[in-house]
């Protein structure tokens, strides 16, 4: 009998007969995914709201009084959580991981249709129990995003009667969540590749969501029992993070806890959190790049083991948070050896980037626009992580501006700029509309002057010694009246980017309602979601035949072919030569 | 083309920033320039491959821009390249990393001749131990923590008799003298940082961290805790003094080692009986107050508040301002207290006084104020306006409500709290901002009266 992929089996198809099963109790991929994503920018518009508060507060701080300090910890709280978590994790992960998965591997769906279902549901549950604690008495949890004990559980931080409840058990559950959708990724892209798409045939789209997969397997089990342990802390009077302590006059009756091992538990979730948002990120820009650039990814082999690379190091770098942590300083060390590694394969990752480029004949539209400004916030933020990584230096800095800054560009603004690459890259593929391209470019130059805007000179306050978490600085020693100034035009940009980001929101409704009909393949790319039959892919993605794979996804201006890209399904003697002789394409 | 020229431009305004920026390290008042050196090193290699890189990015985009009539070129790979350039990188990072763990190697190991200073941390107050004429620190742990022992040292050791206590947001260093600082919290998590020192370390309840250094530059500079502790987080503020040797030991001189803090007697009620006769003529027999003549009541105030501002009124950090006027009219009084032990007598005297709630006067919303005063004051000043002593915040609740208006309007003009000396007034002053205006201060304060 041939080889019949799990998600090509008649029976474990679901085709949906009801609009409900089509559209909200959905199995199919591509709803999952346009589910996750939309909830996840939903929740995300929420934490941008909450930081432009934040701003204002820091920017102005003696003219918004109806922002108190309890009030102003709970938005950097909030607004730090949702962003890392539920916004970015989510919409890599969730939304292009549930999207691309299949489409780019040739299959029809998920292996497992139905916990990709219950994925997404346990996932809004999640962003429900989070958002709940805005409504209830003290409100969300102000401990800071990284919950430290013992002060996330103590009276003297806002929201430590309910809101922090409330947040670990939203933890919980996003992990849970994540954990079904999780495993369903790897188990698709490991049983479930279509005929002849080896695992060093996959676009780096899928390579960089796999590896960001297996990373959030082991990584969020961390926190999933930190979660737990602090709620018994905090609920059950248990001592696992809670040492012996006198709270605010009151001697409490834990003892003995450490709340070093919390954070050595979080950071070991932590860091590679850093990268299943960086992955995915990785992967995607890869193939805007080279398809719009219409050459292949410069270094294939090296980009996909650099991605591997990554992903393993980054469980030996935890620590790194924690130079100043008060644990053993020798610890030091090793950290900083270990962190300063992880600077090779990524700079490798650059490299590669820019030499796609090198030779390319670029069409700079306007997921190009967002690929290439990607590499420049990228470039920033990375090196400015060797500030911190090197123990040393890290000493003055840590707890500072610099911080701030450099977490923003490198995790904040660059994957950002890579998902908006992404969703203009994809959007005709989802919606089989064209978007406004004024009105895609207008966002990008507000979003990427904007950003530089607000954190490279931010990166000076840090270096100035101004404190993160601060609500208003006060009278200081050393703080002259420019940085305020500078602190007030800060906010100015940030409100600003704020505003533009409603223009994409706009552009993408608009166009979904009233946009021009897209090609199937409007960028003229190699890989197969762009070969479905219809578009937008009906139920199957593929019609009555899985396509077959010949080759790699980056054959982009191969020299005698009469086409500037060959899709990886098209058989090669059907690829048209200049003079005719036969094509000899890419060996992997 | 408008990519490649912003390109260029982000990168010029970057080097501009960088060398014409008018925020930078503050100058350094430690051993540690060997930190700054590091940050040095990275800021060329790092700011060189920014340069490099943007650059080359720019110029691929300018010099391959479409053109339908050129092909893009057709490498998959460049193993010779991809060697280089993964080579190159692994020198730049081993020279970037190199210098800087030599540089931590020194600040992981402590001199042996430095001198042990503690740093306790609590919510949201500094305060410090030096070790006293035996060189060594005695042991503490925070179940010895009383309102008479607030750093819970060890009253069994004798190694900790002669410890300098100094519940104090000031500390004082000696110029050039290896430091060793033993960093301990009661609560939560603090951080010990004073950016001129270049180095820090968290505060970890449970254990103890160190740092060492050297101070090299006399001066005063702002001690911050950098690691997130609470709503309070941004007023936990001290001030490290770095000594030549003369100021240094007047200083020390100056400090009650433990066994004095534990030896002061405790009030004879009696005796303060007839110091108290001053204070009843405005303060009222029984200690409840007189809006008429500007005093507030006393009876039901905590006792560690009454000495503290009786104490400042002596001093002139309270009453001094040419804008309190009522505040000037205390500070004579309070002289007539001739020393500590009156002041205890007079206070113990107080603390016998019934304690009736005073009559609400002001009006507001106490719905507003609910809300205010449970996200702003609620956190020191205790759900119930009782007051907590370790926080040092005197009781609100059941006292006279016009004082409280008075009060808040004075922190928040800066009449009161501005004074240096006034350890924690600034902590109020900061609060303030909080509260937008009047009618603000009227709803807190209505609800205060609700919780009597």
């Amino acid at each position: 009998m041939s080889y019949v992929p799990i998600a090509d089996q008649k029976d474990e198809m679901h085709d949906p007969h009801t609009f409900i099963a089509k559209y909200v109790w959905s199995m199919d991929h591509k709803v999952i995914a346009i589910q996750y994503g939309t909830v996840a920018v939903a929740v995300g518009l929420v934490a941008l709201i909450l930081s432009a508060m934040m701003r204002l507060q820091l920017g102005f701080p003696d003219s918004f009084s109806f922002i108190d300090p309890a009030e102003y910890y709970q938005y950097v709280t909030m607004h730090g959580m949702i962003m890392v978590v539920y916004l970015l994790t989510a919409l890599f992960l969730g939304g292009f991981g549930n999207y691309l998965i299949p489409l780019q591997i040739g299959a029809r769906d998920m292996v497992f249709p139905f916990l990709n279902m219950l994925s997404f549901w346990f996932y809004l549950l999640s962003v429900f129990i989070l958002m709940a604690s805005f409504f209830i008495p003290g409100g969300p949890t102000g401990a800071g995003w990284t919950l430290y004990p013992p002060q996330a559980i103590t009276a003297g931080t806002p929201g430590s009667d309910g809101g922090i409840t409330l947040m670990l058990a939203s933890l919980g559950v996003f992990v849970v969540a994540f954990t079904m959708g999780g495993l369903n990724y790897v188990t698709t892209v490991l049983q479930a590749r279509t005929h002849g798409m080896t695992l060093m045939r996959m676009p780096l789209s899928v390579w960089g969501i796999f590896v960001a997969t297996i990373l959030g397997l082991f990584a969020f089990p961390a926190l999933f029992v930190s979660a737990i342990m602090m709620s018994f802390d905090n609920l059950l009077g248990t001592s696992f993070f809670m040492p012996a302590m006198v709270s605010l006059g009151e001697t409490l009756e834990h003892t003995g806890g450490s709340p070093v091992l919390f954070q050595h538990l979080f950071w070991f979730f932590g860091h590679p959190e850093v990268y299943i948002v960086a992955l995915p990120a990785f992967g995607l820009v890869s193939d805007v790049l080279s398809c719009h650039a219409r050459k292949n990814i410069f270094g294939y082999r090296m980009m996909v083991w650099a991605i591997v690379a990554i992903g393993a190091l980054s469980f030996v770098v935890w620590a790194h948070h924690m130079y100043v942590s008060g644990m053993n300083p020798y610890f030091g060390f090793f950290f900083a050896f270990t962190t300063l590694i992880i600077a090779i394969p990524t700079a490798i990752k650059v490299y590669n980037w820019v030499l796609t480029l090198w030779e390319g004949n670029i069409r700079l539209t306007v997921p190009m626009l967002f690929a290439c400004g990607f590499i420049f916030t990228f470039i920033h933020g990375g090196l400015t992580g060797i500030f911190l990584g090197n123990v040393t230096v890290d000493l003055p800095l840590s707890d500072t501006y610099f911080v701030i800054a450099h977490f923003h560009m490198v995790m904040g603004v660059s994957p950002v700029l890579v998902l908006y690459a992404s969703l203009y890259h994809w959007f005709p593929k989802m919606s089989g509309k064209m978007f406004n391209v004024t009105l895609g470019k207008i966002h990008f130059w507000a979003t990427f002057f904007g950003t530089y805007a607000i954190y490279l000179p931010m990166h000076y306050l840090g270096f100035l010694g101004v404190p993160r978490r601060y609500y208003a600085m006060g009278t200081t020693d050393f703080l002259p009246e420019s940085a305020v100034t500078l602190n007030a035009n800060i906010t100015m940009a940030a409100i600003w980017v704020a505003a533009f980001q409603f223009v994409f929101i706009g552009n993408m409704i608009w166009s979904l309602w009233k946009g021009k009909k897209a090609d199937p393949n409007p960028w003229e790319a190699t890989t197969l979601e762009w070969q479905t039959p219809d578009n937008p892919p009906c139920h199957g993605n593929w019609g009555p035949e899985l396509p077959k794979v010949y080759r790699w996804a980056y054959e982009y201006s191969v020299p005698g072919v009469i086409s500037d890209f060959v899709p990886q399904n098209i058989a090669p003697e059907d690829v048209k030569t200049v003079d005719g002789s036969p094509y000899i394409g890419h060996e992997d | 083309m408008a990519f490649v020229v912003a390109i260029v431009l982000l990168v010029v305004i970057s080097i501009a920033l960088q060398l014409f920026s008018p925020w930078w390290l503050q100058p350094i008042a430690s051993n540690w320039s060997g930190i700054d050196a590091t940050i040095d090193i990275t800021m060329w290699v790092t700011g060189f491959v920014f340069i490099a890189l943007n650059l080359f990015l720019a110029y691929c985009v300018y010099r391959f821009r479409y053109n339908k009539n050129r092909r893009a070129g057709y490498e998959p790979e460049n193993s010779k390249l991809e060697i280089w350039l993964t080579g190159f990188t692994a020198i730049g990072v081993a020279g970037l990393l190199t210098p800087g763990l030599f540089v931590w190697a020194s600040f992981v190991n402590v001199p042996e001749d430095a001198v042990q200073v503690e740093v306790v941390g609590q919510q949201w107050q500094w305060s410090f131990r030096y070790p006293g004429a035996d060189g060594i620190l005695g042991t503490a742990d925070t179940a010895y923590v009383t309102p008479k022992n607030p750093l819970g040292v060890n009253p069994n050791d004798p190694f900790g008799q002669d410890d300098l206590v100094v519940q104090d947001k000031e500390m004082h260093l000696l110029k050039n003298q290896n430091v060793q600082l033993l960093l301990r919290s009661k609560d939560v998590l603090h951080d010990y940082t004073v950016a001129p020192f270049r180095v820090k370390m968290d505060m970890v309840p449970g254990s103890v961290s160190y740092m060492w250094l050297e101070p090299t530059l006399a001066g005063s500079y702002d001690i911050l805790c950098e690691e997130y502790c609470g709503v309070g987080h941004f007023i936990m503020r001290g001030t490290v003094f770095v000594d030549e040797q003369e100021e240094y030991d007047t200083w020390i001189s100056a400090q009650a080692t433990f066994s004095e803090t534990q030896a002061i007697a405790e009030g004879n009620p009696t005796a303060g009986k007839s110091n108290y006769a001053v204070c009843s003529a405005c303060h009222g027999v029984n200690g409840e107050g007189n809006q008429a003549l500007n005093a507030p009541k006393l009876a039901g105030q905590q006792d560690w508040y009454l000495r503290q501002q009786l104490k400042y009124y002596k001093s002139g950090v309270r009453g001094t301002n040419p804008d309190d006027v009522y505040g000037a009219q205390m500070a004579p009084m309070a002289s007539t207290l001739i020393n500590d032990t009156a002041i205890n007598n007079v206070i113990a005297y107080i603390n016998t006084l019934p304690d009736n709630a005073a009559p609400a006067t002001v009006s507001g919303d106490p719905e507003k104020g609910a809300i205010l005063y449970k996200s702003i004051c609620g956190t020191c000043h205790a759900d119930n306006g009782t007051g907590i002593w370790s926080v040092h915040a005197p009781a609100l609740s059941g006292m006279t409500d016009w004082y409280l208006v008075r009060q808040l309007q004075n922190f928040k003009s800066g009449v009161r709290g501005a004074h240096p000396q006034d350890q924690l007034g600034y902590q109020m002053t900061a609060m303030m901002s909080a509260l937008e205006g009047d009618e603000d201060i009227n709803d807190v304060v209505a609800y205060i009266n609700t919780l009597r």
